[in-house]
């Protein structure tokens, strides 16, 4: 069976085609304002890849935010169904997912078969989202890319008090005229966005293991805090990003979940 | 979509529902025109008490007038937004909001010039009410304003020293009343009314006890546009004489297995007050075979319940039922107070403990398979201690969400993020 998954991030889509368990392609590009035209280029680049033509794939299955506008799919799951699956099917010990992409934090509890049983949100609050990463960044003028690594060389562990990312920004600025290294601020920001995360997730109950999912596991600096904040080890996949689409790809061969479109 | 299952159809009496809320609207806004006067309060207010006054007394209660608000997304906006030109903080109470912007637009939500009361009368146990009429009051250029404290601790630490406490202030307030009004107060008009009050809540307390049947009768949106009579009239006879003839349709689709949501499949019980201008929410759920078969909220704000020889909730015997002759005002005043004081949404005020506890039962009774409690920011009130309810339903294995809104301000609503936490659920459910 040729599935394909189609996660319509806030930010990014992500595709994924998978044949009996095993990853044929994938792809990701920006949602844009055009989500649908995003996903319809970038799903035929992967169907490329994969040297497949459209007709070839049994399910598509959707997941993400913008789910409804997928194209090609005929299929759905929610996002933390989707987590839960694809987190379990990398690593088949996963009992907690957590989920920090572009614009939400999120925590699933799943079973042994990989079925999420209970989830946990972050809402409305870009600081416990890689959107707050990003603004931060912006604040202390390093790119995206530099600021986990960068946290790792901080010395210190400086709190931040602020819980918005509005007043945190200010706070980074004070930092920054207090003459503190953009490491020991760096390291901050992670500590308080893994903070948020951490308390969310406690909500849920955590259970081992634990695996991080999303674009924001690629900050090292983050996946630091966040383990010391929960004081558990983290499982993290190479490519965190694609574990939604992952998941939903794994829809139609596990069946639990999800619902036709 | 799920295929029926079971046979449905409309409520023939629905439209009867519909024209008493009409009329009730309408005669609050023609009171004056009739030689009638107008007293404005919450829905949790003693209604029984004015009705001594005349059989020309007429009210406006605060909370399903600014629910009918909150449905007209434009005018709650307007509404809002002359709130906050005043000064007053956009947290506040959503339905106190909406009333207090029709006063400051003089703009009555079912057209014309919004009514003025001659005197307001409520009660105050959350947080918002009392201020809520106080400041109505002066909006309205100072209306004369009674405010009776209800809040003597839980139903069941109830003692005649609290009951006291609140038939005293009742009868003080009847004193008030004939001095703003002008008018002799009548008590057999009161007995009548006290009679009406646990007659109308008893029988909505029996009409929500047979949505236990599967299929459930009713389904909660259909049940907020009946529950709403109680919380307008819960003291008049046509509001009992309603919800009998209500009782009576709604045992014959028991009988006869007529399901509100011919594709049940799975249950659901929610909590607080809904977003009312997004109820196509409910509707989207029995797209899966959900129904709702209703909530704390909807079963107890106004129905009262006891608890029955074989330990499951019933409606409480009344008065009358139990041969109880009402003779005297301070006697109707003590059975009001009595019979009010044990209305399941006061409880959670003392206690969240207590609340989780009749969520556990509706669960149990209802056969409820989950639970979507309304994080409402909209009423600081009912949402008291709802975290503490979803660790407790969490914590008996009972699968639970929460979803965070506003019943009255859309503002802090945002459906379609709703939808996809729903989705979440109705998978972990296996509906979806």
């Amino acid at each position: 069976m040729i599935t394909a998954g189609i996660d319509m991030g806030a930010k990014n889509v992500k595709v994924v085609i998978l044949k009996d368990g095993e990853i044929l392609a994938k792809g990701q590009t920006l949602s844009g304002f055009d989500q649908k035209a995003a996903a319809e280029k970038v799903f035929n680049e992967v169907l490329t890849e994969a040297g497949l033509s459209r007709e070839k794939i049994d399910h598509v299955v959707a997941t993400g935010a913008g789910k409804d506008v997928a194209p090609y799919a005929n299929g759905e799951i929610s996002m933390m169904g989707a987590d839960a699956l694809g987190g379990f099917f990398l690593f088949p010990s996963a009992r907690t997912v957590i989920d920090v992409g572009a614009e939400e934090g999120r925590a699933v509890k799943c079973d042994d078969k990989g079925k999420m049983v209970d989830f946990v949100i972050n809402e409305r609050c870009a600081a416990g989202a890689g959107t707050f990463v990003e603004a931060m960044s912006r604040a202390l003028e390093i790119e995206l890319e530099e600021i986990g690594a960068l946290s790792l060389k901080a010395e210190r562990a400086v709190p931040m008090n602020a819980q918005c990312t509005i007043f945190a920004e200010s706070e980074v600025v004070t930092l920054i005229h207090e003459k503190t290294s953009k490491a020991d601020i760096a390291r901050a920001i992670h500590d308080a966005i893994a903070d948020r995360i951490a308390s969310m997730t406690r909500r849920l109950g955590i259970q081992k293991d634990v695996v991080l999912v999303g674009g924001v596991a690629k900050n090292v600096g983050f996946v630091s805090s966040l383990k010391k904040t929960l004081g558990v080890n983290l499982l993290v996949p190479e490519e965190p990003e694609f574990v939604g689409a992952l998941g939903a790809a794994l829809l139609p061969q596990k069946g639990i979940g999800g619902s036709e479109k | 979509m799920l295929e029926p299952k079971y046979k449905t159809r409309l409520l023939d009496c629905w439209n009867d529902a519909k024209q008493l809320r009409a009329k009730y609207y309408e005669n609050f806004l023609k009171a004056h025109e009739m030689g009638g006067i107008r007293w404005a309060g919450g829905a949790w207010s003693f209604s029984a008490v004015p009705a001594g006054l005349g059989d020309d007394v007429y009210s406006l209660t605060g909370e399903p007038y600014g629910a009918t608000v909150a449905y007209n997304k434009d005018f709650a906006a307007k509404c809002h937004d002359a709130t906050e030109a005043k000064g007053y903080a956009r947290d506040l109470c959503a339905y106190m909001r909406n009333y207090w912007g029709s006063i400051i637009l003089d703009e009555y939500a079912w057209g014309g010039e919004f009514p003025k009361a001659d005197f307001l009368w409520t009660t105050h146990i959350c947080c918002s009410h009392a201020k809520w009429y106080q400041v109505a009051g002066e909006l309205e250029g100072g209306v004369p304003f009674f405010c009776v404290d209800v809040s003597v601790g839980p139903y069941n630490e109830m003692n005649e020293r609290r009951i006291n406490y609140i038939v005293s202030q009742t009868m003080d307030g009847i004193e008030w009343m004939e001095k703003v009004t002008g008018r002799t107060y009548d008590d057999e008009k009161l007995i009548q009314a006290v009679y009406n009050e646990c007659r109308a809540t008893s029988l909505w307390a029996e009409i929500c006890t047979l949505n236990k049947a599967v299929p459930a009768p009713l389904d909660e949106k259909t049940m907020y546009s009946l529950y709403v009579l109680s919380t307008l009239m819960k003291h008049r006879k046509e509001c009992a004489d309603f919800y009998e003839k209500l009782r009576d349709e709604v045992k014959d689709r028991v009988t006869d297995q007529i399901a509100a949501v011919g594709n049940e499949k799975y249950r659901v019980m929610t909590d607080t007050q809904p977003p009312w201008a997004f109820l196509q929410l409910w509707r989207y759920l029995e797209k899966y075979g959900v129904v709702s078969i209703g909530s704390l909220y909807t079963f107890g704000l106004t129905g009262i319940f006891e608890v029955k020889e074989d330990g499951t909730w019933g409606p409480r015997t009344t008065p009358q039922e139990k041969g109880i002759e009402i003779e005297t005002r301070e006697q109707a005043l003590r059975v009001l107070a009595e019979w009010t004081l044990s209305r399941p949404e006061w409880q959670h005020f003392y206690s969240p403990e207590l609340k989780s506890g009749m969520m556990r039962r509706i669960v149990r009774e209802w056969k409820v398979d989950g639970v979507m409690l309304h994080y409402n920011r909209g009423c600081e009130g009912l949402s008291m201690g709802i975290a503490e309810n979803k660790l407790a339903l969490r914590k008996a294995g009972i699968p639970v969400m929460h979803f965070e809104g506003n019943m009255g301000d859309e503002r802090e609503f945002n459906l379609e993020r709703t939808k996809s936490e729903v989705d979440a659920f109705l998978e972990i459910l296996g509906a979806k």
